[in-house]
């Protein structure tokens, strides 16, 4: 495209954007331009208020047409988010887009700097060096790679099975991986939903049984992801089936083995109802579990445990032969393109904080431990019953609880003030006590949030500002006797008040999963500093990560409703099948690649590469890499003793010539 | 150091997907540190050659700094691990050329780490001033003087030495 450069004759353009008051608030920009204006090759110099505007864009173009511009450099923002647009505007002024450099003023300059004269100098500084870098810069093409059209889903809670869901009704192909036995996540153990009131079962079961029936969908529940290696278009993953003693296939859900198993009497804690009622060994996590079959718990079966058993079930089962105590754990490998990690989150644990009696007192209990008292399907049949039996006559919810609190968590759990309405709500309709709602403010920003307070208001449910200081269950009143009392700073009347109640619902915050800092490693993604997921860009990449190819979806990303789970996994969905229907994946030019003259073929190189991209040749006894293998990291480039690797993008000279010009301005 | 307008300049290299990023995030946070270090943006740690370290002394800087991602996060699995390896190799020869261990310094900071780059580079920054200038540049020349100078008598003793040997 551009052959003046063969002559030697480099011909620069530097524009400075003052991206508003962004930059130009901090560093002088017309300064910086009239001292790049002076360094040799340098053709013209500008400061533009947007660079990155159309007319910005277009000022690039311009003056390449009437300046015959060889080389264009931009000082504005960070290249992660317009070297792209301005690569394009170069691009499309008919130059090579690889002619270009970006320096990054705002970010790592104006917006970290407040001294003036020193801000401009490292714009100066920084400036210099892209210019004498861009000088070295060659005409590149983006290389094209296929893309496997398949996708990956992590994590089968709402978000997961609306982003499997979506994207195999779009005709792709989702494996969609679920540790637990059944799909469902946390909306499974919902009784309602705020703001409507509608019941969770009725929206969520459909859409689980959908994902089994789907022809797109392979569901692998009792599974997880032990490895992932490729890159964009072309992940492989291996993932492993846990043994749940029980053929999917073959295994109807008629539960009658669960009747025959030689435990009587249920006896273990029930995950899924939060241990409040008790299973066998042989169990379904819960009634509309999907799959519909049973598990087989290896911890507490004496046949998986001790090989000795009656093996009653296995009658119970006889010739549908389900049940299937041979089986082993498998992994299994499969290809996809991308991949949508949901992997939700995880409760506060309550007793952290000691001041509220969880664990000490039996009648305080979990927001999400009384959502299952108000289920019908719960361990109460949809009553809400006290420890001995009996109904409250009066209930108080503690909100932020591992929430908005500097000892444990910082952040706002967004949802527990609306579910701690919705169970307050309940608790209304399903008895007569009394509620009253401790909380710091009541934050219901949503769509029919505010109205749903309205009307917790005039349902009569109390709500007294201020955070409980603690839970005591020492009376110093006739009236507080047998009861717990709340102590709390009622913020808006101005004194300490004493509340009594029968029972106390904790609304505990989220929290990231427990082993986020492996699946995060796993999938090569980064995490903010309370270990939720990182997003590419707060606002404009919310569900992309920094590894092409996988999103975030849903509350790993960080505490999320049930609407902003689902718009979430829409997004994603969409993100990847943008990729997909693409067709393929643009790759940086950024490969390594040998001068055959100068290598000497001593092989150092050849172990250092993590892709196996460099091998050597039989025939010339030299270095040669596969450039469809190489990621472009440089790691060989740095070790080569004879200099005979080089890096698009990234040649030694254009690093020297870097290193010279942020050195040079004084 | 009898400057009293002297400030230290220091050389950043920084891997695009933890370090780079982290500096952005620096950014978008309006966290302010000090204006020492220009940033020049690399894939990875592993493709500082030590040469661009040395290159970056030689030409006046009085620092240099590195940044990649934690030891198991490097978004091409290992080379964080190779930059650490190669780091310790070069320490060595620093140290014999009398260059003082904080005025080279490799740091991992993650992507969400924009308070780290913050800490980092004005820790580095303060213990370089306290240094005072490096000077290479200027020594570099004046050695080059000393050996220009000295290059007849010293042929006597090096022979010595080879004798020995």
């Amino acid at each position: 495209m551009n052959t003046q450069n063969k002559n030697g004759e480099v011909r620069i353009g530097f524009y400075i954007c003052h991206c508003g008051m962004n930059i130009a608030g901090v560093v002088d920009c017309p300064s910086v331009a009239q001292y790049i204006a002076k360094l040799p090759g340098v053709v013209v110099s500008r400061d533009y208020k947007y660079m990155c505007s159309d007319p910005g864009q277009e000022l690039i173009r311009q003056d390449i047409r009437e300046h015959k511009l060889n080389r264009v450099v931009v000082a504005s923002c960070s290249p992660s988010l317009h070297e792209h647009t301005f690569r394009n505007a170069v691009e499309s002024g008919g130059l090579n887009p690889f002619y270009f450099q970006m320096v990054n003023i705002r970010e790592h300059d104006s917006w970290v700097h407040t001294d003036r004269a020193q801000a401009t100098a490292k714009a100066r500084a920084l400036a210099r060096a892209a210019i004498s870098r861009v000088r070295f810069h060659r005409a590149l093409e983006t290389t094209r790679a296929p893309i496997n059209p398949d996708v990956l889903v992590v994590g089968g809670g709402i978000s997961g099975i609306h982003a499997a869901t979506t994207m195999a009704n779009a005709g792709k192909k989702v494996f969609l991986v679920e540790r637990e036995p059944s799909i469902g996540g946390q909306m499974a153990k919902f009784d309602k939903t705020f703001p409507t009131l509608d019941c969770a079962a009725c929206i969520l079961t459909p859409k689980m049984s959908a994902v089994r029936s789907h022809k797109n969908i392979t569901l692998w529940t009792y599974s997880e992801v032990v490895k992932v290696e490729g890159y964009v278009g072309n992940y492989t993953v291996t993932v492993k089936r846990k043994p749940r003693y029980v053929n999917e296939d073959l295994c109807v859900g008629c539960l009658e083995c669960i009747q025959a198993c030689v435990f009587k009497e249920p006896k273990f804690a029930d995950e899924f109802n939060m241990g409040l009622s008790k299973r066998k060994p042989i169990y379904i996590p819960f009634t509309q579990a999907v799959p519909p079959v049973v598990v087989i718990d290896p911890e507490r079966c004496l046949q998986v445990r001790t090989g000795k058993c009656k093996k009653t079930c296995l009658e119970a089962c006889a010739d549908r032969q389900a049940i299937d105590f041979t089986q082993k754990e498998e992994l299994v490998e499969i290809k996809v393109g991308n991949i949508i990690i949901a992997t939700g989150f995880k409760l506060f644990d309550a007793k952290r904080i000691p001041q509220y009696g969880y664990g000490l007192y039996p009648n305080v209990i979990t927001a999400i431990e009384l959502e299952r008292f108000v289920t019908s399907s719960g361990p109460t049949g949809g009553e809400i019953v006290m420890r001995d039996g009996h109904h409250p006559k009066s209930v108080g919810f503690i909100l932020c609880v591992g929430s908005r609190d500097m000892k444990t968590n910082r952040w706002c759990s967004r949802t527990c003030c609306m579910h701690s309405m919705k169970l307050a709500q309940l608790v209304r309709e399903h008895t007569d006590a009394d509620v009253t709602v401790f909380y710091m403010d009541i934050r219901a920003p949503g769509k029919g949030y505010e109205e749903f307070y309205d009307k917790s208001l005039k349902e009569g449910i109390q709500f007294v500002r201020g955070r409980v200081a603690e839970v005591t269950d020492w009376a110093m009143a006739p009236e507080e006797e047998g009861k717990l009392v709340i102590r709390v700073e009622d913020t808006l009347a101005g004194f300490v008040r004493r509340v009594p109640v029968d029972m106390i619902v904790l609304a505990t915050g989220m929290e990231p999963q427990a082993d986020s800092q492996e699946v995060r490693r796993l999938f090569n993604m980064s995490c903010g500093s309370e270990g939720w997921f990182l997003e590419k860009h707060p606002k404009l990449a919310p569900v992309s990560t920094f590894t092409d190819g996988v999103f975030i979806a849903g509350c790993c990303q960080g505490p999320k409703d049930i609407p902003d789970s689902i718009a979430q996994a829409g997004a994603a969905a969409a993100e990847a099948m943008a990729l997909i229907d693409k067709g393929y994946i643009e790759q940086e030019p950024n490969t390594a690649y040998i001068v055959e003259a100068d290598c000497s073929g001593c092989k150092s190189c050849i172990p250092l590469c993590p892709y196996t991209a460099i091998s050597l040749d039989d025939a010339t006894q030299k270095a040669k890499i596969n450039e469809a293998l190489c990621k472009g990291c440089g790691t060989c480039v740095a070790a080569c003793p004879s200099g005979s690797i080089r890096q698009n993008l990234f040649e030694d000279e254009e690093i020297f010539s870097e290193i010279e010009g942020v050195l040079s301005y004084v | 150091m009898s400057d009293p307008n002297w400030q230290p300049r220091i050389v950043a290299f920084f891997c695009n997907w933890c370090t780079y990023t982290a500096a952005d995030l620096a950014g978008v946070s309006r966290i302010k540190y000090a204006s020492n270090a220009c940033v020049i943006r690399l894939m990875c740690s592993g493709r500082v050659d030590p040469q661009f370290i040395l290159d970056a002394l030689a030409k006046g800087a009085d620092g240099v700094l590195i940044g990649g991602c934690h030891p198991g996060d490097c978004h091409y699995g290992e080379g964080n691990y190779k930059t650490m390896r190669r780091f310790q190799m070069l320490r060595r020869l620093l140290r014999d050329m009398g260059i003082e261990d904080q005025r080279v310094r490799l740091e991992w900071i993650s992507a969400s780490e924009g308070e780290r780059v913050k800490t980092v580079i004005n820790d580095m920054v303060e213990q370089v001033r306290a240094l005072g200038p490096l000077n290479l540049p200027q020594h570099r020349a004046e050695w080059d003087g000393e050996m220009t100078s000295s290059t007849e008598p010293a042929g006597q003793p090096a022979e010595q030495e080879a004798a020995h040997a």
